[in-house]
C-alpha cells in the first residue's frame, strides 16, 4: 500500500507540474480557446438563473484557485477560507451599502484587504503545520459568522439580518439582462485572476512555493526565504477568495453571517479536491462541483439529500482519486499512449 | 532440502522491473550473502522475499509456497526481516520494540526467555531498556533490529546492510554476535552488504548480484578467490 | 465563589464529553495519522441507536454497552467497507471521504428518526448527591465515566500486546508488518475502539443537550480543539486537553463580559490556537526525536 501511496503523489505531482508548465502546447492553446468561447457563448443559451448558477461556478471557481495556491501548490492546508470569502463579501456590501461605491471598486478593495488580512494571518501560522493549521484555519472559520453578528459591529455588519445590495445594471446602454451582464463581468475578472495565478505559477516563485511543499528544509537549504514566501502564499491566497468574495456577494445581492460559516470552508474545499488539487484549470471544475452536486444530491434524493452528496463524494474519491481535471488527463494520457502503440 | 527456494524470482517499483528472474537456493543453517553494487537489486532480493514489493516468480519457504503473500502473513512463517534503516518504532521503548518482535507468538516463557537472551548478546539494550528507542544511538537501534528480529524466535533472517553507518569496530562486534546467533540458535541467515570481505568472512556461500541477476555463485571461499569479485569488490 | 464552582463543575462535565470525544479522534488519529471528521456523526449515531433500545424496554447500563458494542463492530465496518479504498491515495482524498460519511449520517438519522428534539435518560439521579449546591449528580458521572473510559484505554495500550501492536501499526506500519502484525486489521480496531468511545460521549451529552441529528457538531470540535491542546499522540493529554477546553470555555462565557455565550467558542478557539503557536505538538504532545 505505502508504494502505492507513493506513486499515486508522484502521479499527482507530475501532474500539477504539466498543469502549471512553463509553456503553453498547442493543444493546450486550442483548449483554452474553445473554453473562452464556450464561456462567452453560455449566457445565450440558458436562462437567466442557469446564468446566474454559472456566474456563481465562476465565483466559486476563483475561490477554489485560491485555496489551490495554498494548499495545492504550497501544501498548506486551510479550513478557513470561508472568513476570507467572507471579509471580501462584507467588503463589497459595506462598500456598496454604506459608502455607494460602484461595484467595480470593491473587488480590488477587497483583494487588498484580504492580501493583508492572509499574510497577517500566514505570519503565526507559520509555526503551525499539518493538523495544527487546519485548527487554526478552522478556529478562524468558526470565529467569523460569530464575529460578523457580534452586537458593536451590527451599524456596519447588519448583524444577523446582513446587508442587503442593489444589482448593478449593464453600463454603456447595453441591451442585456443585468445576471447576463453580471456573468460576462465575473467572466472577465476570472479570466484575469487565471491568467495572473497561471503566470505567477509558473516560474520561479511556483517552483519555489512547489519547493516548500515537496522538501521544506531542502528549500530552505537553496536559499528559499520559506517563511516569507509560506505568508505571502495565504496573503495571494485570500486575495483570490476575497474577490471571489465579493463578487458573490454582488452577484447574489445579500451578505448575511449564517452564508459564511465552516460550512462554506469545506465546500471550497471539496471543490479543490474534486476538481483537482494543484491544478489551474481544474479549479473551474470545483466550481461546478460546489454549485451543482448539492442539486445533483437533491434529485437523487429529496428526503435524503445530504446522503446523496455524501454518496457522491466518496464516489468521486473512488473512482477519480486525483479529481476531475487529473482524471482528464489521465484520459488523455492513455488515449495518447495508445495511439502511439498502434 | 533447501530451506528456501528461490526460482525466476522477478520484482517490480510501479513499471520498473529490478530483479530479472533470480534463481537461489539457501541451506537450513547456513549464512549466505548476495553481493553487488549499488542498485544492483540486493535491499529488493530481501524485500521481494517478504512480499514488500511487487514480484512474480516463485518462492518455497521449508516447503511452503510463500511467494505473493502478504508480508504480515509471510513473516508468520518464520522469517525475519532486518529492514533498511532498521525500521525502529522510535516512539516506543527498547523493551516494547524488542516485545513486538514475539508479536505473534503464543508462548510467553519462551519470550521471557529470549528476550533475556538478547540482553545477553547485547547488555547495552537492557540497560535502555525503558529509553524512547528513536533516542539511541544508530548502532543500538542496529542492535535493537537484529534483537528484535531474534525474539520472533525465526527459521531464517533477512539482514540488510547491517554494518551500515556504524563504526568499524562496532561493526565487527556485531558480526561476531551474528555469527553466534547462526550458531547457537541455529538461525539461518541472508545477509545482503556493501562491506564484501565482511560479508564473505562471515557467510559460507555467496550471490553475486549486477543489474537484477545473479552472475556469480558459489561458496564463499571461492567467491573470495575469483578475479572479478576481487578486483571489483574486495579491492585488492 | 458559589457560581464559580458551579460554573467550573459544568464545564468539567462538558469537558469530560469533550474528552471522549478527543479520545475517540486521538483513537484514530494513532492508527492511521488523520482526523476523522465524521467521528461527531456515528457518535450522534450511537447515541440513536441507543435511544432506539430504550424505548425497546432494554435497561439503561445494557443499552450502554449493547450500543458500545454495536458501534464498534460498525466502526471496524466502516473502515473495512468504506474507507479501504482511498487509504494511503492521499490525505485530503481521505478527508472528503470523511466528509462524505458525515453528511451521510447526518442525513440518515434526520431520515430515520427525523429531526425533532428528543429526551436522552441519563442514568444518575436528579438530586444532588449529599444535597450540595455546587454540581449536579449527571455532571459528576460524567467525569466520573470518562475518567473510567481513560483509565480502560490506558490500560488497554500499555499492557496489552493488540495495544501495543496498534501503537506499532501506527508509528511505523512497514515495520509493523515485518513482524507480522497486520495493519489493516488494526486500523479497523482503532476505527471500532473510536466509535465505541464515540458512543460513550454522544449517550453522555444527550441527556444534557438533547437528541437530535445535529447535536454532536460543535462537541466534535471542542474535542479537537482539545484533542491538539493536550498532544494528540497522547491519550491523557487529549483527555486533559478536553477538560481544560470545558472549563475555558464555560468560564469565558460567564465571566467576561464583552465575549458573553456568542463569541465563547471563538474566543476558546482563539486562546487554544495562541497556545499551540507557542507549543506547536501541544501541551503534552510527543516530541519525537528525529535522525535526519
Amino acid at each position: 500500500m505505502g508504494v502505492q501511496s507513493q506513486s499515486t503523489n508522484s502521479r499527482l505531482r507530475d501532474l500539477a507540474a504539466l498543469a502549471s508548465g512553463a509553456k503553453l502546447s498547442r493543444l493546450q492553446w486550442s483548449g483554452i480557446v474553445a473554453a473562452v468561447v464556450f464561456g462567452l457563448l453560455l449566457p445565450l443559451l440558458v436562462s437567466d438563473y442557469r446564468t446566474f448558477q454559472f456566474t456563481l461556478v465562476l465565483v466559486y471557481g476563483i475561490a477554489v484557485l485560491g485555496l489551490n495556491i495554498l494548499t495545492g501548490f504550497n501544501g498548506q492546508f486551510s479550513l478557513g477560507h470561508s472568513a476570507f470569502y467572507a471579509i471580501g463579501a462584507y467588503t463589497a456590501a459595506i462598500m456598496m451599502d454604506q459608502w455607494e461605491f460602484a461595484y467595480y471598486w470593491t473587488l480590488p478593495a477587497a483583494g487588498v484587504i484580504c492580501l493583508v488580512a492572509g499574510f497577517l494571518f500566514g505570519l503565526p501560522a507559520l509555526r503551525l503545520e499539518g493538523l495544527y493549521l487546519a485548527l487554526a484555519t478552522f478556529a478562524l472559520s468558526i470565529a467569523t459568522p460569530q464575529f460578523l453578528k457580534y452586537d458593536h459591529l451590527e451599524k456596519w455588519t447588519g448583524g444577523v439580518q446582513g446587508v442587503t445590495i442593489i444589482k448593478p445594471d449593464a453600463p454603456f446602454g447595453l441591451q442585456i439582462s443585468q445576471d447576463n451582464w453580471l456573468y460576462y463581468f465575473t467572466f472577465v475578472v476570472m479570466l484575469l485572476l487565471f491568467f495572473c495565478a497561471w503566470n505567477l505559477l509558473r516560474g520561479r516563485t511556483g517552483r519555489a512555493l512547489k519547493a516548500i511543499r515537496d522538501n521544506p528544509i531542502a528549500a530552505r537549504a537553496m536559499g528559499i526565504n520559506t517563511a516569507l514566501y509560506k505568508s505571502l502564499t495565504f496573503g495571494v491566497s485570500a486575495l483570490y477568495t476575497g474577490v471571489a468574495g465579493a463578487l458573490g456577494a454582488i452577484a447574489i445581492q445579500f451578505v448575511a453571517p449564517d452564508s459564511f460559516t465552516f460550512f462554506l470552508s469545506v465546500a471550497i474545499l471539496v471543490g479543490m479536491v474534486i476538481g483537482g488539487i494543484g491544478s489551474i484549470p481544474g479549479s473551474i471544475f470545483g466550481g461546478i462541483v460546489i454549485v451543482f452536486i448539492p442539486n445533483l444530491a437533491e434529485k437523487i434524493s429529496q428526503a435524503a439529500a445530504w446522503a446523496a452528496y455524501g454518496t457522491l463524494l466518496i464516489l468521486f474519491m473512488y473512482f477519480m482519486p486525483l479529481g476531475i481535471w487529473g482524471f482528464i488527463r489521465m484520459g488523455y494520457a492513455r488515449l495518447t499512449r495508445r495511439r502511439k502503440a498502434t | 532440502m533447501a530451506l528456501l527456494e528461490v526460482s525466476k524470482l522477478e520484482a517490480f517499483y510501479g513499471q520498473t522491473q529490478v530483479l530479472r528472474g533470480l534463481d537461489f537456493s539457501l541451506e537450513e543453517g547456513g549464512i549466505t550473502t548476495i553481493l553487488g553494487a549499488n542498485g544492483a537489486g540486493k535491499t529488493t532480493t530481501l524485500r521481494a522475499l517478504c512480499g514488500m514489493v511487487r514480484t512474480r516468480g516463485e518462492v518455497a519457504f521449508g516447503g511452503a509456497k510463500i511467494a505473493g503473500g502478504a508480508t504480515e502473513s509471510i513473516v508468520r512463517h518464520g522469517i525475519a526481516h532486518v529492514p533498511e534503516g532498521r525500521g525502529t518504532f522510535v516512539r516506543l521503548s527498547t523493551e516494547e520494540n524488542l516485545r513486538l518482535g514475539a508479536y505473534t507468538r503464543r508462548d510467553p516463557q519462551a519470550v521471557g526467555e529470549d528476550l533475556e537472551r538478547v540482553f545477553q548478546y547485547f547488555p547495552r539494550l537492557k540497560e535502555r531498556r525503558h529509553q524512547q528507542a528513536g533516542t539511541l544511538s544508530g548502532g543500538e537501534q542496529q542492535m535493537l533490529a537484529v534483537g528484535r528480529a531474534l525474539m520472533m524466535g525465526p527459521r531464517l533472517m533477512l539482514l540488510d546492510e547491517p554494518s551500515f553507518g556504524l563504526a568499524p569496530n562496532l561493526t565487527e562486534e556485531l558480526f561476531d554476535i551474528l555469527g553466534a546467533i547462526n550458531k547457537e540458535r541455529k538461525v539461518s541467515m541472508l545477509v545482503v552488504e556493501q562491506n564484501a570481505s565482511l560479508a564473505l568472512a562471515i557467510a559460507d556461500h555467496a550471490y553475486l548480484l549486477e543489474t537484477g541477476r545473479i552472475v556469480i555463485s558459489g561458496t564463499a571461499k571461492e567467491i573470495e578467490q575469483d578475479e572479478t569479485v576481487r578486483k571489483a569488490y574486495l579491492g585488492y | 465563589m458559589e457560581l464559580f464552582l458551579q460554573q467550573t463543575f459544568s464545564g468539567l462535565a462538558f469537558g469530560g464529553v469533550y474528552a471522549c470525544m478527543a479520545l475517540a479522534v486521538v483513537m484514530i488519529y494513532q492508527a492511521t495519522d488523520h482526523l476523522n471528521f465524521a467521528q461527531g456523526e456515528m457518535a450522534m449515531f450511537s447515541t440513536y441507536i441507543a435511544y432506539t433500545l430504550i424505548t425497546w424496554g432494554v435497561p439503561y447500563w445494557w443499552t450502554f454497552l449493547l450500543a458500545m458494542a454495536i458501534s464498534f463492530v460498525g466502526g471496524v465496518l466502516i473502515e473495512r467497507v468504506i474507507v479501504r479504498p482511498v487509504e494511503g491515495t492521499s490525505v485530503l482524498n481521505e478527508v472528503i471521504v470523511f466528509i462524505g460519511l458525515l453528511a451521510i449520517f447526518n442525513s440518515v438519522a434526520g431520515w430515520i428518526w427525523e429531526y425533532t428534539i428528543k429526551p436522552f435518560p441519563s442514568p444518575f439521579p436528579k438530586e444532588p448527591l449529599f444535597g450540595n449546591k455546587f454540581v449536579g449528580t449527571h455532571d459528576l458521572g460524567v467525569i466520573g465515566v470518562t475518567l473510567v473510559v481513560l483509565f480502560a484505554v490506558f490500560l488497554f495500550f500499555r499492557f496489552t500486546p493488540v495495544g501495543l501492536a496498534m501503537r506499532a501499526a501506527a508509528q511505523d506500519p512497514a515495520s509493523a508488518r515485518l513482524v507480522g502484525i497486520r495493519v489493516g486489521w488494526m486500523l479497523a480496531l482503532g476505527w471500532g475502539l473510536a466509535a465505541a468511545i464515540g458512543a460513550v460521549a454522544g449517550m453522555l451529552v444527550a441527556p444534557i443537550v438533547f437528541l437530535e441529528p445535529n447535536m454532536m457538531g460543535s462537541i466534535l470540535l471542542y474535542g479537537f480543539a482539545g484533542a491538539l491542546l493536550g498532544g494528540i499522540t497522547n491519550p491523557a493529554g487529549a483527555v486533559f486537553g478536553g477538560f481544560a477546553v470545558g472549563v475555558l470555555e464555560t468560564l469565558v462565557g460567564a465571566y467576561v463580559p464583552f465575549i458573553g455565550s456568542e463569541l465563547k467558542l471563538s474566543f476558546a478557539l482563539v486562546l487554544i490556537v495562541a497556545v499551540l503557536v507557542f507549543r506547536p505538538s501541544g501541551l503534552f504532545g510527543f516530541v519525537v526525536v528525529k535522525r535526519v
